[in-house]
């Protein structure tokens, strides 16, 4: 788990890495430790996977991805892990869940977010998927966003 | 956007040194130097074409704990649903989606107990029940978009 001074890296990098030349050098400064000790607290960070990645998130609208769908699919439980890992690894699927089912009025137990140019290409994707679920696609989904009512993301308190 | 700006995208979502001049590092990859790749950066997240760009938290691993929830809210009342909704500091992200199931929100909490009490205000508060449906497995997460 992190401590104290990784908590306090973590607040001072959740809007973003400074854009200097030494980023890291600036982010200790700030916090009062040495260089070489935030640059050693990232890795383990990273290599631990409390930080997924240290990059950057593009607005996948201003990129001309303008049709963003949660296909949502109900396929045996049993089988969950197995098609979620195929799924998963599609190109034009960035986030791949097993979710609980709400039954009756909610079947679906896999989720996958696909990301297209315009609404005949994502149903396109949904395609790909349905004829690799095969006979497991016992029925799905595709729930487009419409509007954007928030969109924050995590904050922890400093 | 130009050639430059693609590749920076594209290289800055597969991750980034922890290095002593990080920028510099990627800049020679990229074939141009650390001043340019510096600006580039920071008109694109001016501009918004990038959302963010430093170290992606994992916020299970931190303690906290992410639940997707979805509500069905009749059109007449969905504004008012919004704005409660939206009032929680935990709601993350919310979405409105062409469904039944109309309003799609991220709960962010600091620890998984807090989900169900959030949950129950907003029940309290709007009305109409809510369908948590925080994940069970996770198989890939990527967000590369090429450019």
């Amino acid at each position: 788990m992190v401590d104290d001074i990784d908590r306090r890296i973590i607040v001072a990098t959740q809007a973003g890495l400074p854009l200097t030349a030494k980023p890291y050098l600036q982010l200790a400064t700030q916090i009062g430790i040495s260089h070489d000790e935030l640059k050693k607290r990232m890795q383990a960070m990273q290599d631990s996977g409390v930080i997924r990645r240290i990059g950057a998130v593009p607005n996948h609208y201003k990129l001309g991805y303008k049709a963003n769908g949660m296909t949502v699919w109900d396929v045996p439980d049993e089988k969950v892990q197995e098609l979620g890992q195929k799924i998963g690894s599609l190109a034009f699927v960035s986030h791949c869940y097993h979710r609980p089912r709400h039954l009756p009025e909610w079947a679906y137990n896999l989720f996958a977010m696909v990301h297209a140019h315009n609404r005949e290409e994502a149903l396109q994707q949904v395609n790909v998927i349905a004829d690799i679920l095969g006979d497991n696609d016992r029925g799905h989904d595709v729930l487009f966003s419409t509007r954007i009512l928030k969109k924050t993301g995590m904050r922890i308190a400093s | 956007m130009d050639k430059l700006d693609k590749d920076i995208i594209n290289r800055l979502q597969d991750g980034f040194p922890i290095s002593d001049r990080p920028y510099a590092d990627v800049a020679v990859e990229l074939g141009t130097d650390e001043t340019t790749l510096l600006q580039r950066l920071d008109i694109m997240l001016q501009e918004k074409t990038l959302t963010r760009f430093g170290p992606m938290y994992h916020a299970e691993k931190l303690g906290g704990a992410f639940s997707l929830v979805a509500m069905k809210i009749p059109q007449h009342d969905f504004d008012r649903v919004v704005d409660i909704v939206n009032s929680f500091a935990e709601v993350a992200h919310n979405y409105q989606r062409d469904h039944e199931f109309n309003m799609w929100f991220v709960l962010a909490t600091e620890t998984p107990e807090q989900v169900d009490g959030i949950n129950n205000k907003i029940t309290q508060q709007t009305g109409y029940p809510l369908y948590n449906m925080p994940k069970l497995q996770e198989f890939y997460i990527k967000l590369k978009f090429f450019v």
